[in-house]
């Protein structure tokens, strides 16, 4: 198994696939549009959200989709070759799977509602508003790590 | 259709560089709420800055058509209270959505949990949508740059932004805590 890279310096190449990004495809990296995408595909078009998502030939042809297909691909062949790739659940020994997994569920859900009134997460705000210097992803980027330090201390159970 | 092989590509190396960094870990993610592991902040802001320099000197240089690149609209509201509420579950899964990805193609049951919940949210807040649109539209702001809202030249605030990164990144050593 190895280590992971250092962080900056898989932070510079993280930097430059999302420059590669920009001076490529005219665009950033993303991630919950995917899901809104995905969604809007079971939700169909009366829905005036997912209405948007299916205006552009729905899920099978939506850039965002793609990329996370992508991600999905890339993170299997990085943990894969590094000796990585393992069947199980991230967790302190002390907290019992079934609840790390409802945890992750929930806490997914919980960011499903603000990636949807956000706009974006972390990747399509935060990364790429960010590099783009957008007043309301630097907005969304401050109140995200407030959002986090504020539950921690509340979710200490969980971690510690 | 190469558009979408592109998509493809470039997420591929979104994934390996998530998966090198550790970000496909929840645990390093979540220590970074408890100032144990600062990983998600120095790769965030790593990947921000060189983007952000790499954007403006290639547009500067007249290399990328700089102001073709998507901007996302500024909505102050949403953003702030959606942002908020996005963190909290941030620390509750040790996941975003992009790092869920990689945990869940690692291998990992977590990571697949949080992605089947941030699919429940997205689909279960589309379904209300009727009710939060209001708010989903409020304090819009068009596209509004840090340039823009400062009426600072765009070079000034690059710079502002990269002494910001390293001031955190000089101070993390000093912040953070043994687990």
């Amino acid at each position: 198994v190895k280590p992971y890279a250092d962080p900056y310096r898989a932070g510079v190449a993280l930097g430059l696939v999302l420059l590669a990004a920009f001076a490529l495809a005219g665009r950033g990296l993303g991630a919950s549009g995917a899901f809104a995408s995905a969604a809007s595909a079971v939700a169909g078009p009366a829905n005036s959200y997912f209405a948007g998502y299916l205006a552009g030939g729905g899920p099978a042809h939506d850039w965002l989709v793609f990329e996370i297909a992508g991600v999905l691909l890339g993170g299997l062949a990085s943990a894969w070759f590094a000796g990585r790739f393992r069947s199980g659940i991230d967790r302190p020994e002390h907290v019992a799977p079934r609840t790390r997994l409802i945890a992750a569920a929930l806490g997914g859900a919980v960011m499903g509602v603000g990636a949807v009134l956000a706009r974006g997460c972390t990747s399509g705000q935060a990364l790429s508003g960010g590099a783009m210097l957008s007043a309301g992803s630097w907005l969304f980027m401050a109140a995200a790590f407030a959002g986090g330090f504020a539950a921690a201390p509340l979710l200490r159970r969980l971690w510690q | 259709m190469s558009g979408l092989l592109l998509a493809l590509a470039i997420g591929g190396a979104f994934g390996v560089a998530l998966e090198q960094a550790g970000l496909g870990n929840a645990r390093k993610l979540a220590g970074q709420f408890y100032l144990t592991d600062f990983t998600v902040l120095k790769v965030m802001l790593s990947a921000i800055l060189t983007a952000m320099l790499g954007a403006f000197w290639l547009g500067w240089l007249g290399a990328i058509d700089f102001a073709a690149i998507h901007v996302p609209e500024t909505f102050v509201w949403p953003q702030l209270v959606g942002g908020l509420i996005f963190g909290a579950g941030f620390a509750l899964a040790g996941l975003c959505p992009g790092t869920a990805c990689v945990s869940a193609a690692s291998g990992r049951g977590d990571g697949l949990a949080a992605i089947g919940g941030i699919f429940a949210g997205v689909l279960g807040t589309g379904f209300a949508f009727a009710w939060i649109a209001p708010f989903y539209a409020s304090g819009a702001q068009g596209v509004l740059t840090l340039p823009m809202l400062t009426g600072l030249p765009h070079g000034v605030i690059v710079l502002a932004v990269v002494l910001m990164a390293l001031g955190v990144f000089a101070g993390v050593p000093r912040w953070e805590r043994r687990a």
